[in-house]
């Protein structure tokens, strides 16, 4: 018994499969979503969608969207998502410090430019954390600090 | 006429202009398929953003609409966004725009301002004296969808602001490598329930069932709609990229075609000047013979 996953975003669909589970991170917290499930929409906080298909476990970051689930369907509508496996670790890290260093540097609430590097920052986080938590391929995972 | 070595020197150029546009007929021509691509690509998400909204939108018993949904009794004021290139040699494209805009919204029933996309449109309005409130140029050639996002959330907030009542979206759309056309198309407020948009984004399934919303239907739609706008704008800037190339493409091959036509003349020209110069040289020399022998 399977259950269709389809993870699209803007410019492309990150993942299509018929998978035994998918685990979401919904509005009203992580939820796991089997065949059969009542229909639901919920909007998608930041962090991980979890996947297993035949046996095998994939993990996507998303950065917030919408996903609709129907009994014979998953489709999640995400600002931004990818596998894990495609992070490229050294460019999250320097997305992170340079983001980080203009937050340090000072930049006035609530302006545009806030809130997209706070929005970098939030989306180079998740990136890394993905691929401490998740990755199985940690060898060249830069450490911390 | 032209000296012989002036006309060999304008033959150089002109071979070099040929050249330098089949170059760029070339480039053109592969960014059309990059952009053609790209459009292609965000398909899958309209499609499926589309299925939500329409899934909400149709629930029985639902009350108020979204303002984002909702279309206003008195139109106070319109706001158009303009989708052009940055750069000209394309042909006819970006005055195709500009003037397809002029005939839609030159004599409309409310005060129109302008966004626009692409430096071209912008100078052409500015020429105009048209109302350009905002103006984002310089677009990276493939742009991703955050590049473009911006132009959506400032459509959306000034139609939730009131300095809009409805907002309009010009670009080119691309039919083919041969056939672009300038095209309207509303962006704001989005119509779900008219019937024409359905068809273009496959829709499965009868009349949804019942959802559980978490959290709220109206947080979902917050969420949807302003990212379905944004989407439409990057969807039109695409389309208008791949315009914009392929104009670009055909009329550097004319260009190219023009320059080789005229080498073609300049070159019997040359070889008329090269013959009768030739021509005055014998008669010199018989001339001189001729003299020497006589005298």
């Amino acid at each position: 018994m399977t259950i269709r996953c389809e993870i699209v975003s803007q410019d492309r669909t990150v993942f299509e499969g018929d998978v035994d589970i998918v685990v979401l991170p919904g509005a009203a917290g992580e939820m796991g979503v089997l065949p059969h499930h009542a229909p639901l929409l919920t909007t998608l906080q930041y962090g991980f969608i979890k996947i297993r298909q035949r046996g095998q476990e994939q993990v996507f970051t998303v950065a917030g969207g919408v996903a609709e689930v129907q009994p014979d369907l998953v489709t999640v509508l995400a600002d931004a998502a990818e596998n894990i496996e495609e992070i490229d670790i050294k460019r999250a890290e320097t997305a992170r410090k340079r983001a980080q260093e203009a937050l340090d540097r000072g930049v006035p609430a609530d302006t545009d430019a806030y809130l997209s590097i706070e929005a970098a920052l939030r989306r180079s986080n998740l990136r890394l954390d993905a691929v401490r938590r998740y990755r199985k391929t940690r060898a060249n995972l830069i450490p911390e600090g | 006429m032209a000296s012989a070595r002036e006309m060999r020197l304008r033959i150089r150029s002109v071979k070099n202009i040929s050249q330098v546009t089949r170059a760029l007929e070339a480039v053109s021509a592969s960014k059309v398929r990059k952009a053609v691509q790209a459009v292609t690509a965000t398909r899958a998400y309209a499609g499926k953003a589309w299925q939500v909204l329409t899934h909400i939108v149709k629930q029985p018993g639902r009350e108020s609409l979204h303002p984002l949904l909702s279309r206003r009794a008195e139109i106070k004021n319109t706001l158009v966004v303009v989708v052009t290139g940055d750069r000209g040699l394309a042909g006819a494209y970006n005055t195709n725009v500009i003037r397809f805009a002029a005939r839609r919204f030159d004599h409309y029933i409310a005060p129109v301002h302008f966004i626009a996309v692409g430096r071209k449109g912008r100078d052409l309005m500015i020429r105009r004296r048209k109302k350009v409130v905002a103006d984002f140029s310089n677009l990276p050639a493939a742009p991703s969808f955050m590049d473009v996002s911006a132009i959506g959330r400032m459509a959306v907030d000034e139609f939730l602001d009131g300095r809009a009542d409805e907002v309009y979206l010009v670009y080119t759309d691309f039919v083919n490598m041969v056939k672009q056309e300038a095209v309207v198309k509303r962006l704001l407020p989005l119509e779900v329930d008219g019937g024409e948009r359905v068809e273009e984004y496959e829709t499965h399934r009868g009349p949804a069932s019942a959802y559980i919303y978490e959290p709220g239907e109206r947080e979902i739609l917050d969420e949807i709609i302003p990212r379905f706008t944004a989407l439409q704008v990057y969807q039109a800037v695409l389309e208008s990229q791949a315009s914009e190339h392929a104009a670009r493409m055909v009329a550097m091959r004319n260009a190219t075609d023009s320059a080789l036509e005229l080498v073609e003349q300049l070159k019997l020209a040359y070889n008329k000047v090269r013959q009768q110069a030739i021509t005055n040289d014998i008669l010199d020399i018989v001339g001189g013979a001729n003299a020497l022998a006589q005298s």
